[in-house]
């Protein structure tokens, strides 16, 4: 192990590793926006938002509350699930026949609501949940074990929901739809309803992104805007409702950052990143894995 | 009609120049003058917003006038009246370089927003990340001039400032009105419509619509710049970035953003909702005036798509 280790710069190893337990995360905060647009052809931006309030239910439940964090998770996923419902109902069921950049920013709207909504009423201290998990120590190297403890659960994540959409009836109504919204009205699909499972499946998985998350930030209501974008980044870049194409194009941008952040500081990585994302974009602008036209 | 509609075009001239001369109240002026300035940037979004070229990366044109402009001048000392023209020339190239792409190879819709999305936030990131040289999430302050004040374009005098943002308003109407008459506006329309039905026309679509996101860049950094100099303070969140794009998107929108005048009634809407809330209720009213504005938004794109201003001038003219 050691004359392995020996081979690399350790540093560099232990930001490539860190870029991979940071992928997990991402990739399953893309995963909940892919899910969404493939099957509604809906973008919302206010993603980041709905985890976000998760976050804060998280806080409250465990700081608040006391109750104990494996309690309250399946609460705050239960929660956020039922607001993606209630933002597909209100907000974007209205919209379905409007101009598809109209749903965007009637989402834009739902952003600047819950980001307020958030600063009136929990203030805009930041909060942490308090607790602290140990660090993990391999050699010479750190992990947090919190982004390790995010990274599995993200794979766990994931896979249900693959295994959900083959495996179930409504899973394979889901994908259905997802290749074509328009004939599957009339093979006899409820497409209201399918449409609302998405959206409360999509809003679940923002709300099991809330439960990692809030081991790893301090929650304030404006952290939706600095994670937000990059999960849209990551969306497009694997090409929007292509799931394998986002994890990948997650793992892509995560190194990105992490190698990034290694040479100097983290906002470069991010530049760096954004930068790729741009220039991919013109390289591939249907997503890293989407054939050429 | 025509007499008519120059009598009261007349009317407005004289009764917005005289404004300042007659009412010198300097927290009523400096509401004014942030109205005009943002009315400016909101029409700037809204000359390509309303051909169906949703961009988020306003923000970014905002901020590279707003720094540039400022860097410039704390730095190595050029002068505002030369480093806005640099200024602006930045924002023209970054907007070549990102669009050009964009248009190429058609990137539209969700895709171009998104795009856009990150070049706003590419410039918000750069902003914070050098913060050696621009201050980063702290802001950064443009020197008080030592020497001449105009060669500075620094001014504590709110009249003077009110006449030259009143300038730069109406210069950004005329720039709409120009546009509104030219055949650029008939070939982004075609476009909107359906660019391949417009390009078999013989439309150049790609350089239709880089000509026009081009402009609109330009003048939202002149915005930038602009609200710099007036202000003398900027941070990364209130000139770039994502929020900040946002914003002007919902202005727009409410105010109506395919009318001349609908961002700018939109400015005048968000911006006293914000003074209102703030001077009535004071520090418990922050985030209250974000929470309205995030309802309204829904509520008109559901309701009322065009906007107060252009569903008014819609319902007078079927009356006609």
């Amino acid at each position: 192990m050691q004359d392995f280790l020996d081979i690399f710069d350790i540093y560099l190893l232990e930001a490539v590793l860190n870029g991979i337990l940071l992928g997990g995360v991402l990739a399953l905060l893309a995963l909940g926006l892919n899910l969404v647009f493939g099957v509604i052809d809906v973008i919302w931006i206010c993603y980041a938002e709905l985890i976000m309030i998760g976050m804060y239910a998280m806080f409250y439940l465990v700081s608040g509350f006391g109750v104990s964090y494996w309690f309250a998770a399946p609460l705050c996923i239960l929660l956020v699930a039922g607001l993606g419902a209630v933002l597909h109902l209100l907000v974007i069921a209205p919209l379905l026949s409007a101009p598809p950049i109209n749903q965007l920013l009637a989402t834009g709207g739902v952003l600047f609501f819950l980001q307020s909504f958030a600063t009136v009423a929990f203030g805009i201290d930041f909060r942490n949940i308090g607790i602290q998990l140990p660090v993990l120590g391999i050699g010479e190297m750190h992990f947090s074990y919190a982004r390790l403890l995010a990274f599995i659960a993200a794979l766990v994540g994931m896979v249900a929901v693959y295994v959900f959409m083959k495996k179930s009836y409504v899973g394979t109504a889901i994908r259905a739809i997802a290749q074509d919204r328009h004939i599957m009205v009339l093979m006899g699909v409820d497409t209201r309803r399918v449409y609302l499972i998405t959206s409360a499946l999509g809003g679940a998985l923002a709300g099991l992104a809330a439960c990692l998350l809030v081991l790893l930030y301090d929650v304030h209501p404006f952290i939706g805007l600095s994670i937000g974008p990059i999960t849209f980044l990551i969306c497009v870049l694997g090409g929007l409702g292509n799931f394998i194409g986002g994890f990948v194009a997650a793992f892509v941008f995560a190194e990105i950052i992490s190698l990034g952040g290694l040479f100097s500081d983290l906002e470069w990585g991010y530049v760096l990143a954004f930068g790729f994302f741009i220039l991919m974009m013109f390289v591939r602008p249907r997503g890293l894995l989407a054939r050429r036209s | 009609m025509n007499a008519r509609y120059g009598a009261w075009l007349a009317l407005a001239a004289v009764l917005l120049v005289a404004l300042p001369l007659v009412h010198r109240d300097p927290y009523h002026l400096h509401i004014m003058v942030l109205i005009l300035i943002w009315s400016f940037a909101y029409t700037s979004w809204s000359m390509m917003g309303r051909f169906g070229l949703t961009s988020l990366g306003h923000g970014g044109f905002m901020g590279v006038g707003a720094y540039v402009t400022a860097l410039l001048w704390n730095h190595l000392g050029v002068s505002p009246w030369l480093g806005i023209p640099i200024a602006l020339v930045c924002a023209g190239a970054l907007a070549l370089i990102v669009a050009y792409p964009c248009f190429r190879f058609r990137i539209t819709g969700h895709y171009f927003a998104l795009v856009t999305l990150a070049l706003s936030g590419i410039v918000l990131q750069v902003i914070t990340a050098s913060r050696d040289y621009t201050g980063g999430s702290l802001g950064y302050t443009p020197e008080a001039a030592t020497g001449s004040k105009l060669l500075a374009l620094q001014s504590s005098d709110k009249t003077v400032w009110y006449f030259g943002a009143l300038a730069v308003w109406v210069a950004g109407l005329l720039i709409w009105f120009l546009v509104d008459r030219s055949m650029m506006r008939h070939a982004m329309e075609a476009i909107s419509e359906d660019e391949d039905a417009a390009a078999a026309a013989g439309v150049n679509v790609t350089s239709e619509k880089l000509k026009i996101t081009v402009l609109s860049a330009l003048m939202t950094a002149l915005a930038g710049a602009v609200y710099c100099q007036y202000q003398m303070f900027i941070s990364p969140d209130t000139v770039s970035g994502i929020a900040v794009s946002l914003q002007m998107v919902f202005a727009a929108v409410v105010g109506g953003l395919y009318v001349a005048l609908g961002p700018t009634v939109g400015a005048v809407i968000t911006i006293l909702l914000a003074e209102v809330l703030r001077v009535g209720f004071g520090t418990r009213a922050v985030g209250w005036d974000n929470l309205i504005y995030g309802v309204l938004l829904v509520a008109f794109i559901i309701f009322l798509p065009k906007g107060i201003l252009g569903s008014l001038l819609e319902r007078v003219r079927v009356r006609r």
